[in-house]
């Protein structure tokens, strides 16, 4: 290992995939580049060639698509409207992520703990949601939320409300629905890392005098670290363009980027408009999705560091 | 032995721990206890708990023959899918599994960014690029739709168990004169096989599951299940739902039950 031992003079060298490089794989166990044709071609024309329609269409100035120019986007930034809907939806994305790191992590902590068939057991309840349909998963919290539901009559029942109260379509509801709806995709990425961490550094450093926040601050989280930021991106990326959840449970008081491209277009027919708010949708979530990128590839050199 | 030490510290986090754990288990089970509580309801609203217990709602399900159509046309529709990612993503995987050529790379993430890219932009976009090619809407194009979004979950798993997948097997196998297709079809196929399965089956769930891309590419002839339950829920507030809700949840137990048992699922999603 001493080729790859580079981390402390360059920690970005560090990577598997560049100790890796430096043993080249015998012919048998590769394939040729020209089977990725098919989906290359596919990719291009069923999924590069719309984009660039997409982007062809949002620079228009009008509905009818006669003249061209930037107006469409002009519309968008300079309207405090619509740069408020974009603003609420990334931070809906940032709330819920949080919210499923927060629970997530002790869960994914907790399932490497356990053993045998309650592991198995403890596996079926994460997957569940993953891939139960999202229209069910949110249909259950109308259930669990709505004036009759069963938030509303255990708070009556106890007699700390007269009262329902309004907790569907209010933000903090979609926010911990939201949460549930992706917490799969935050707990998957982190049992992986927390499977991979040597329980002998844990003992090391109890052995050492730390006590266990100080273990978990100080050894487990800049090791888990790419994992977390795995995670965060997966549970983001879904949680800001989770139509159903944020029109059902959102209401149509709460306002987020997929609807408003949603009612631009089919409701009001105004193409250009939504394509332009859709282009400026994806350069979003591109720069955040670039950001998570970038603090990988950092959280990586310093676990190796 | 320092285990002894245990101070208040250690206590603390171990209870904060397994509390948060406890909230997280609970917030991912609540939910799908709830809808198949409300959905045995022999009332007409969702009140929770039920005034009474009956099986009314799963049979009106007999009758929702709207239901029924949207579901026929989810199950061709993810199969199809499903069938396409699996040719497409598992050739593609072969090819750029152990490359580290750069265009393997580029093309590997080309591959995966329908997963973190808003599905609903790819959506209107793909709208967009029909109406100008001039092929209207129809089952064809939800099919085209969905594996576009569908095929990442294939090359995700079907790369990770060729990853997993020991040289020497492949080498022992040439060095035995085995041809590369013999090879492939006698060792490589049998190894991965339950990493495309597993992939199969993520992509045939998303799909039967897909709302974004269906709700600019589908119309009344080519109704899904998923938009025809969205749509029913925002006009009124409708039992029926619950008993769908139920049955799905049943299936989806069961299938996962199923893949477990047959492809490691839980091992291959991580």
């Amino acid at each position: 290992m001493i080729g790859c031992d580079v981390s402390i003079d360059y920690p970005h060298l560090a990577n598997p995939s560049f100790c890796a490089m430096q043993t080249t794989a015998p012919a048998i166990t590769t394939y040729d580049l020209k089977l990725t044709l098919p989906l290359a071609a596919f990719f291009v024309v069923f999924f590069l060639s719309p984009l660039a329609i997409l982007l062809y269409v949002s620079l228009h100035t009008d509905a009818a698509m006669t003249a061209h120019g930037l107006t469409q986007y002009g519309k968008f930034l300079l309207d405090p409207f619509s740069l408020g809907v974009l603003g609420r939806t990334l931070w809906v994305g940032v709330q819920v992520t949080a919210l499923c790191l927060l629970l997530g992590l002790p869960l994914a902590w907790v399932y490497v703990r356990l053993t045998g068939g309650l592991q198995t057991v403890l596996m079926v309840v994460i997957l569940l949601p993953l891939l139960t349909s999202v229209v069910v998963r949110t249909f259950a919290w109308i259930v669990i939320l709505g004036r009759q539901g069963i938030v509303n009559s255990t708070l009556a029942a106890l007699g700390v409300i007269d009262a329902p109260l309004r907790l569907l379509y209010t933000e903090g509801g979609m926010v911990v629905a939201l949460a549930q709806v992706q917490m799969p995709l935050m707990v998957l990425p982190l049992i992986t890392a927390l499977s991979r961490l040597d329980p002998n550094l844990l003992d090391a450093s109890a052995a050492l005098g730390a006590g266990h926040w100080r273990t978990f601050r100080r050894v487990v989280l800049p090791l888990i670290l790419p994992g977390v930021i795995a995670g965060c991106l997966l549970t983001y990326a879904a949680s800001i363009t989770a139509f159903i959840t944020q029109t059902l449970v959102g209401g149509g008081q709460l306002l987020f980027m997929p609807m408003y491209i949603y009612q631009q277009a089919s409701t009001l027919s105004n193409w250009p408009f939504a394509a332009a708010i859709s282009i400026i949708f994806l350069a979003a979530v591109l720069a955040v999705v670039s950001l998570f990128n970038v603090l990988g590839r950092l959280s990586k050199g310093y676990a190796h560091a | 032995m320092t285990r002894q030490r245990q101070s208040l510290g250690d206590l603390s986090f171990t209870a904060t721990i397994y509390g948060l754990a406890l909230a997280g288990l609970a917030l991912l089970l609540l939910p799908s206890l709830v809808v198949i509580i409300v959905s045995f309801t022999s009332g007409f609203s969702l009140k929770f708990p039920p005034p009474g217990y009956s099986w009314r709602w799963y049979v009106a399900l007999l009758d929702a023959w709207q239901l029924h159509f949207a579901a026929a046309n989810s199950f061709k529709v993810a199969c199809w899918t499903t069938l396409l990612s699996v040719v497409l993503g598992v050739s593609a995987s072969l090819a750029i599994a152990r490359s580290t050529h750069w265009t393997a790379r580029l093309l590997d993430s080309l591959f995966m960014s329908p997963l973190v890219l808003p599905a609903l932009a790819f959506g209107i976009a793909a709208l967009m690029f029909f109406s100008l090619i001039g092929l209207s809407i129809s089952i064809l194009t939800l099919i085209i739709g969905h594996t576009v979004v569908c095929v990442p979950y294939v090359i995700r798993t079907t790369v990770a168990s060729l990853a997993q997948l020991n040289p020497a097997l492949l080498e022992s196998s040439a060095s035995l004169g085995a041809s590369r297709f013999y090879t492939f079809r006698r060792v490589t196929l049998p190894l991965i096989r339950p990493g495309i399965m597993a992939g199969a089956f993520i992509a045939f769930m998303s799909s039967f599951d897909n709302v974004p891309v269906s709700l600019f590419l589908r119309d009344a002839r080519t109704d899904m299940l998923p938009i025809r339950m969205w749509q029913d829920l925002e006009n009124r507030l409708d039992v029926t739902i619950a008993a769908v809700s139920g049955v799905m949840i049943a299936f989806t137990i069961a299938a996962l039950i199923v893949m477990e048992r047959i492809s490691g699922l839980s091992r291959r999603l991580r």
